[in-house]
């Protein structure tokens, strides 16, 4: 037992000291709230005061069009815009907007943004509106009365009776992320354990060391390590996007209200149903089955990833034998979108029991609701197979390992599961 | 009788169709340097694997210092693979302590001892660097002293000597006689039989899956010597006689073999009387001779 923690602890410490793990770890995160920062903060920033010139002749309504708040209008004399149509070079104006009868035209020296043109258009939208509904007799006051907003609850009354909030969209988000991340973690961790057991093949260390302990306390003691080594990234990575979503959003939280332009009774309204949403789902059950599957779906694809890895002499030679092992995981991996528009069908019930699509696909159906006794069974097929995989993988692992320089084939890796100890 | 460290008896280990070892039985003596030789596939290593209890054998006995092998005695063996080798990107201080502790050593006494040993073979100021800055006879070393660190009862060397320089190779030499000094006993695995005969006193020869020899060097050079001598002379006139006949001959050199139930002095006699002798000595087999000469008759 002291063996198997030394081992774990060196598989930990040389891992969790790595420049890769540690670039890894903070870079993930920022990764991800990059992605979820840049587009908006670049939408917001981008939107510097334009000036918008229009022809005064012909346009009865210019007085009615308003100034946002990265749009000014100017109004100029008809000879300046015909100068300004052949010309527009030398003007200050970011376009010209020239109207004739139902005719508008933006001219300009560059290419139009879309968020500028969307919003003039908008705008003589609602102008020539008012103006026929004025011109049909209908008083405006009267019409703001009458604009209603609608928002529909969707509600699941389950067996016992209660009701409980329909959270599709949500479930599906929350689905999608935990299946992937399950599947990354997978194969990210499990061919660090490959990889680890090519090394010390390589190496030829893995004799010296195991003239001390078990190859299947070697073996274990990597694979724990390794695990080790995922459950700290993966916490770390929490903590972190905690940290950068809570700084981000002090800092960007003006910017953002400004430009949503949502008015209070509509954020209330979003707020309430984020909550909604969100209360909606067991998330709790999320979280603990998360750490189950990772490391249980983990667990046991990591030690057929042992297994590989002592049979080969280099990561060239893995290929053949890493795909029948990768097959069913990527399989899952594309299934994920099929599955969130059915979560209950069979596809998706078959696939969350086997044990080797389990992890992922339970992960992406959990969100929607599993019934409690499939959550078992999903999980006690995943615990039998994580233990027969192990047993078998270090049959393999223990003759492998001290095979130098052979080419091993599938009929050989047959024939050491049958050699005695 | 001294008392045996090692014996094993009737070992039989099979992988699939292919016999590794069958019956195979050696004994080895307290304090002793045993050479296991035999050529490659011999089954050596399977053997040096089973006393290391990395594999099992299939059927028959083996008793280390008077009990069953089991793995409490992981810690009396120290045990360097012909395959050997350390985690390139680990330093080389922190590599020999994960090591030694894998062996049952506390940290505290692992690195007291590993400073000792470091300081004994000047190798201290390679403590922080990484294995893959050393060359290979310097790692080498270290593979040495983390073999041999826990102060084991039995010490398993497969190949010692590979991929060592003259000098380095002379200095692990000393360092082997100085524990066998001390009481170690030592199993030594090799193909240079001039090592066989400068440093060990027995040895088994193995040669498909089987034991063919064991024994003590004297004993088993003595039971392949034939009665064969050197003879070189003044001038070249010898000739057989009724004692002796001549193998060959080169120059005033000679190679006589005695004759059916005569003696040397007989033979000595007889040559006296044709010739002046400048030197007579009795041929005695080299251990490469015994090698060959025993697997060829196998």
């Amino acid at each position: 037992m002291r063996k198997i923690w030394l081992i774990i602890k060196r598989e930990y410490l040389v891992r969790v000291r790595k420049k890769a793990f540690i670039v890894m770890t903070i870079v993930g995160p920022l990764l991800m709230a990059a992605l979820m920062i840049v587009p908006t903060y670049l939408a917001n920033k981008t939107q510097e005061l334009r000036t918008i010139a229009i022809e005064e002749d012909g346009f009865e309504f210019t007085n009615q069009i308003e100034d946002t708040d990265f749009l000014h209008f100017s109004k100029i004399p008809t000879e300046e815009a015909t100068l300004l149509k052949n010309d527009f070079s030398e003007s200050n104006y970011y376009a010209l907007l020239y109207i004739e009868g139902d005719n508008f035209t933006l001219y300009s020296n560059q290419q139009i943004s879309l968020t500028v043109s969307k919003a003039i258009e908008n705008q003589l939208e609602q102008i020539i509106e008012h103006q026929k509904l004025k011109a049909a007799g209908i008083d405006l006051t009267i019409l703001s009365e009458a604009q209603s907003t609608v928002n529909i609850t969707t509600k699941i009354i389950t067996e016992d009776g209660s009701t409980t909030n329909s959270k599709a969209e949500a479930s599906m988000g929350i689905g999608f992320i935990c299946g992937i991340l399950i599947y990354m973690f997978i194969f990210m961790y499990g061919t660090m354990v490959m990889r680890g057991v090519i090394e010390e093949k390589t190496s030829r260390i893995v004799e010296v060391i195991i003239s001390s302990v078990k190859p299947f306390q070697l073996m274990m003691g990597k694979i724990l390590g390794v695990a080790l080594v995922g459950l700290t990234q993966f916490a770390l990575w929490i903590l972190l996007t905690i940290a950068i979503a809570s700084v981000a959003e002090l800092m960007f939280m003006d910017a953002s209200s400004m430009t949503t332009e949502l008015n209070s009774t509509q954020q209330s309204i979003l707020l309430s149903e984020l909550s909604n949403l969100t209360g909606g789902i067991n998330l709790m059950q999320i979280f603990v089955s998360f750490i189950f599957y990772f490391l249980a779906g983990y667990l046991m694809y990591s030690s057929l990833f042992a297994a590989v890895g002592s049979a080969v002499d280099a990561e060239a030679d893995t290929q053949q034998f890493v795909l029948p092992i990768t097959i069913p995981l990527i399989l899952a991996f594309i299934l994920i979108q099929p599955i969130m528009e059915n979560p209950d069908g069979p596809l998706a019930f078959w696939m969350s029991i086997i044990p080797f699509t389990s992890p992922v696909i339970m992960m992406v159906r959990l969100p929607f609701g599993v019934a409690n006794w499939e959550l078992a069974l999903s999980m006690g097929v995943l615990i039998l197979s994580f233990i027969l995989t192990t047993y078998l993988a270090g049959k393999i692992y223990r003759t492998g390992i001290l095979m130098y320089g052979k080419k091993t084939s599938y009929k050989e890796l047959w024939k050491w599961l049958s050699y005695k100890e | 009788m001294k008392k045996s460290i090692f014996i094993a008896k009737d070992v039989v280990k099979e992988y699939g169709d292919y016999i590794a070892l069958n019956k195979v039985s050696i004994t080895v003596p307290k304090g002793s340097i045993y050479g296991l030789l035999g050529p490659n596939g011999a089954g050596k290593t399977t053997l040096m694997r089973i006393i290391n209890q990395i594999t099992a054998p299939d059927s028959g006995s083996l008793i280390f210092d008077g009990a069953p092998l089991s793995k409490h005695h992981i810690s009396d063996i120290g045990y360097l693979p012909e395959e050997r080798g350390l985690y390139k990107k680990m330093k080389v201080g922190e590599q020999a302590l994960y090591l030694a502790q894998l062996k049952g050593m506390s940290y505290n006494e692992a690195l007291e001892k590993l400073k000792f040993w470091f300081e004994k073979l000047d190798i201290l100021s390679w403590w922080n660097k990484k294995v893959e800055e050393l060359s290979k006879g310097m790692a080498q070393k270290i593979q040495f002293v983390v073999t041999v660190i826990h102060e084991p009862k039995l010490l398993i060397f497969d190949e010692p000597f590979s991929g060592f320089d003259p000098i380095n190779a002379a200095i692990i030499r000393k360092e082997i006689l100085e524990l066998s000094q001390k009481g170690t006993t030592i199993i030594f695995s090799t193909h240079r039989m001039e090592s066989v005969e400068e440093i060990c006193d027995h040895i088994a020869l193995i040669n498909k899956a089987q034991t063919i020899l064991e024994g003590p060097i004297e004993k088993i050079k003595k039971q392949f010597a034939n009665n064969s001598y050197e003879v070189i002379t003044t001038d070249k006139v010898l000739n057989e006689n009724d004692y002796f006949s001549i193998i060959s001959q080169k120059e005033t050199n000679y190679s006589l073999l005695l004759k059916e139930g005569k003696t040397q002095q007989e033979a000595l006699q007889s040559i006296i009387q044709q010739t002046e002798i400048i030197s007579f000595r009795k041929e005695i087999p080299s251990m490469e001779e015994i090698f060959i000469k025993a697997i060829n008759n196998a």
